[in-house]
């Protein structure tokens, strides 16, 4: 199948102009009538439901959280990126453009990208238009940081609550249509939220998605809404991994499940391993915790040079301060001295295993690195650094218990966003038409690897700034046929919906009578470990052949072993789990063949078979410069693989440096 | 990394409008794990023995989101100050301590299930007028509003509420005038937030009455127990505000 990234006429400043001059317009009038759906209500998804809701549609948004307050983009830490060039550093949009292309090794459309660093500048003004309190200088001016491999400072931040700040800004946005629409009522725009119903099932219409159905966590009950589009801004797939900086309830649930009614799945293999994460202590552990990178910008990466005093230190003979500066390592600054400790995450990430590879971890398990801030407080100030980072690592000293100010920081990578997703064309819609993918949940921005602090970007761009274009545009082109709940297509997805939920409890109820089986977590830690170890950092043939072994039998363990409560028409927690873990068994898989498939390196997707004397990421750019776009064809048969190639008419494909 | 032995009272209560009851647990555990992988251990050691396993919010797991909370030896959040349940660790507690786990009380927040509150009620004080009215699109550019540092620190300094509801359950009153007041002084504080600053307060309080919420009468547990720290002077902002509105200014 041929895959129409439906990119805009004309030279690429141009096109996002061209495509706004070009666009149908639906009349006011008819508005109201056009109900949309917004899955998800994190940053993509709350600014797209407010917007919608204030150019007059009538929005219903789900959230599987008892609030959309609580969305994952609200623990977002660093900052977000736009090209203002108040710092007068030589900032420009062309220069965010390119920095964002190159930093994802030249795997994303020229076009998207360029939009997007088109928008951020809006994206400021909008946040601070709605009172997003972000850091400013003395003279009330906005405050700027450098941030993760920029050599320009155009990073916006709220302390280390970016994240949070923007996500309320997004949310009270999007509570002001909440009440515009009860205060109105039947037939007047605004929104209706509907929080904690988890979407199992995307509705068809003669191909064009027309609904979801859901699955509401506090009764139980199965439900159907009816739209003329739905929007998924469902976040990403981090989770498949288990142990990641990504929430507890994060998934992938909804994105799979529009995958298996036709949606396309691009890249799945392209994660983000985010160097700055505190390491792993024990088997308890339910997650990962982030320190943001920007810590990197006055923190020091070293490990021990001797592998004698790495063990001494593991074994809690030494410590970082017995080590003298000529025993340490600071191999970022070693290996990278232009960029020295702001490398790409990707690159700083693989550093770390390498290291710890060598037997010169530095914590018990041996798998972290230090980060060391004890030159800039000396040089800088406590103040100051408390006044950079207090919050973080105040943070780390709750979770490590151990105080940053006076001995370094441990780190590891763990994993902490996807760059894959959805296939989606310039106007954001899925190759189903209908369906629109916005923010993490697409694939469409960032490459193959992500640069720091703008995740933010993309989720807010999408949501304010393109899709209440672009769905308005589809609306009024193609003035999709409406519609309702009564249509048989909804009584057959809310059946097979029915009917896939209860082949799990079936499995449920059957172990429970036997007194057999393992709980969903053992299930779904087994996958993570698979998952890192042979879909991580750095991947090898054998490798993934391995995990393309194990998930298989994994997912059959699943079938057969499961252990969960079979109450259904209550609020349970391992019930919502179990049908997630069910997907990622599923997602997994995939992912594991696309990297399979991808004989190169690129950005996060790291072949140990392709890479330069140096160790680093080698490009195959004659053969896999295309966005691999996956198509299921049923349970037991194989994907099928779809490419977009991609097309560079601006930027020159080079080989990443950051010597 | 020693293990402690802990014996667990927890609130077992099946729906909003059955009768709960304390059900008693004991569990070894890793004192580097947090306080809910403790209860995720917890429920593990449930569910291979073929029971229910406690019902709890949570998302983030690390104090931003505001998912979490419970009552944990009477306190909201726990011990540690400024620490939501989800940074709070084992290592807290002593080897052989009995530590009893109580969801949030408080009329507005109607218990779901064991530890799990219904507390749409904060959205629905959002909902009236917990934001700046402006519709997306074009804007001043941003550095045309200049705010000064301090003022700008201030209002970051409110804005920081994770919603949590800890306040209302530390609250003899249940009062929600800390979450409320806190809404209201990071808008007031800004310019932005100038035109609407009488409506957004009357709105906002009066929905919180409705809610169910007590009255403030000055005692100070929110403070207390906030997991962000945020200043009960925030309080004396709504009640400034709110005198004002009624007499009429800040329209």
């Amino acid at each position: 199948m041929t895959l129409n990234s439906g990119i805009p006429e004309g030279p690429l400043k141009e096109k996002w102009d061209n495509f706004k001059s070009n666009m149908k317009l639906v009349s006011p009038a008819n508005k109201k009538k056009k109900k949309i759906i917004v899955v998800g209500t994190g940053l993509a998804g709350a600014s797209a439901a407010a917007t919608m809701g204030e150019l007059g549609y009538n929005v219903d948004a789900f959230t599987i959280l008892d609030s959309p307050r609580r969305s994952h983009s609200i623990a977002a830490q660093g900052g977000i990126n736009a090209a203002k060039n108040y710092p007068y550093d030589g900032d420009s949009v062309w220069r965010l453009f390119y920095d964002t292309i190159k930093g994802g090794d030249y795997r994303s459309r020229e076009a998207n990208t360029y939009r997007l660093a088109q928008l951020s500048t809006n994206i400021i003004d909008q946040a601070v238009a709605q009172g997003v309190p972000f850091a400013r200088e003395y003279g009330g001016d906005l405050a700027n940081r450098s941030f993760g491999g920029a050599q320009v400072s155009r990073t916006f931040y709220a302390k280390g609550q970016t994240g949070q700040q923007l996500l309320l800004g997004a949310y009270s946005a999007l509570m002001r249509q909440v009440d515009a629409k009860k205060a109105g009522g039947e037939g007047v725009p605004g929104v209706t939220m509907y929080t904690r119903r988890e979407m199992l099932d995307l509705v068809l219409v003669d191909g064009v998605a027309k609904g979801i159905i859901v699955r509401n966590l506090i009764t139980g009950d199965i439900e159907r809404y009816a739209a003329d589009a739905v929007l998924l801004c469902t976040g990403g797939y981090g989770r498949a991994y288990f142990l990641s900086t990504n929430a507890f309830n994060s998934n992938g649930t909804a994105a799979w499940r529009a995958h298996k009614r036709g949606a396309f799945f691009a890249n799945p293999c392209y994660v983000q391993i985010h160097p700055t994460c505190i390491p792993a202590s024990g088997n308890y552990q339910s997650k990962l915790t982030l320190m943001s990178e920007s810590l990197r910008n006055d923190g020091r990466v070293w490990v021990p040079k001797s592998k004698e005093d790495a063990k001494a230190i593991r074994e809690g003979k030494k410590t970082a301060a017995d080590l003298k500066e000529s025993d340490r390592d600071y191999y970022l600054e070693r290996k990278y001295p232009s960029f020295g400790n702001l490398v790409p995450r990707d690159v700083a990430s693989r550093n770390s295993k390498t290291m710890c590879d060598d037997d010169l971890g530095v914590n018990p398990t041996g798998r972290a690195v230090y980060l060391d801030f004890e030159r800039e407080i000396n040089a800088q100030g406590f103040n100051t650094i408390k006044d950079k980072y207090g919050n973080l690592f105040d943070m780390y000293k709750k979770i490590a218990g151990e105080d940053p100010y006076k001995t370094p920081m441990k780190i590891y990578p763990a994993v902490h966003y996807t760059m894959g997703g959805l296939w989606v064309d310039y106007s954001l819609m899925s190759n189903i038409p209908g369906l629109f993918v916005l923010g993490e949940a697409n694939f469409s921005d960032h490459g193959a690897n992500r640069l720091g602090a703008s995740a933010l970007m993309q989720g807010l761009a999408d949501g304010y700034f393109v899709a209440p274009h672009t769905v308005g545009n589809y609306i009024a082109t193609e003035n999709p046929s409406q519609v309702d709940t009564s249509h048989p297509a909804f009584d057959a997805a809310e059946n097979d919906t029915r009917e896939y939920f209860q082949s799990i409890m079936d499995v449920g109820t059957k172990n429970e009578k036997n007194k057999h089986g393992r709980t969903v977590i053992d299930i779904y830690r087994e996958l993570g470990h698979i998952m890192y170890d042979s879909v991580g950092v750095s991947r090898t043939k054998e490798g993934l052949e391995d995990a393309l072994q194990k998930i298989p039998k994994l997912r059959e363990s699943f079938w057969n072993d499961l252990k969960i409560p079979t109450e259904t028409g209550k609020f349970s927690k391992y019930i919502e789990v179990a049908g997630r873990t069910a997907d990622f068994l599923e997602l997994s898989e995939l992912m594991a063949r696309d990297a399979l498939e991808r004989e190169e390196s690129a950005g996060g997707h790291f072949r140990e078979e392709h890479q330069t004397e140096d160790g680093e990421a080698r490009r195959v750019d004659d053969k896999f410069s295309y966005v691999a776009a996956w198509e299921w064809k049923g349970r037991n048969e194989p994907h099928v693989l779809n490419k977009e190639e991609l097309v560079f008419e601006n930027v020159k494909l080079t080989q990443r440096s950051y010597k | 990394m020693a293990n402690k032995n802990f014996k667990l009272e927890i609130w077992r209560q099946d729906g909003p409008n059955t009768e709960g009851k304390f059900e008693t647990f004991n569990i070894e555990i890793n004192e580097h794990a947090s306080f809910l992988e403790m209860l995720d251990q917890l429920n593990e050691d449930i569910m291979n023995e073929g029971g229910r396993p406690v019902e709890f919010d949570s998302d983030c797991r690390e104090g931003i989101c505001g998912s979490c909370g419970c009552m944990v030896n009477g306190a909201a959040h726990g011990p540690e100050r400024e620490t939501a349940v989800c940074q709070l660790h084992m290592r807290t507690f002593q080897n052989g301590e009995t530590i009893t786990v109580e969801p949030f009380r408080a009329k507005a927040f109607p218990i779901v299930r064991d530890l799990v509150v219904d507390r749409n009620a904060f959205d629905r004080i959002q909902e009236k007028g917990g934001y700046i009215s402006v519709n997306t699109g074009p804007k001043p550019d941003a550095n045309a509003i200049k705010i000064g540092k301090q003022r700008a620190d201030e209002a970051m300094d409110a804005a920081t509420c994770i919603g949590c509801g800890a306040c209302v359950a530390a609250c003899p009153n249940a009062s929600a005038s800390l979450f409320v007041g806190a809404r209201l002084k990071h808008f007031g504080l800004l310019p932005q937030g100038a035109p609407e600053r009488g409506r957004r307060t009357l709105r906002m309080v009066e929905q919180m009455d409705d809610e169910g919420f007590g009255a403030c009468s000055n005692i100070g547990e929110c403070e207390a127990v906030c997991p962000k720290g945020i200043s009960i002077s925030a309080i004396g902002h709504m009640k400034r505000d709110y005198l004002f509105a009624n007499l009429g200014f800040h329209k």
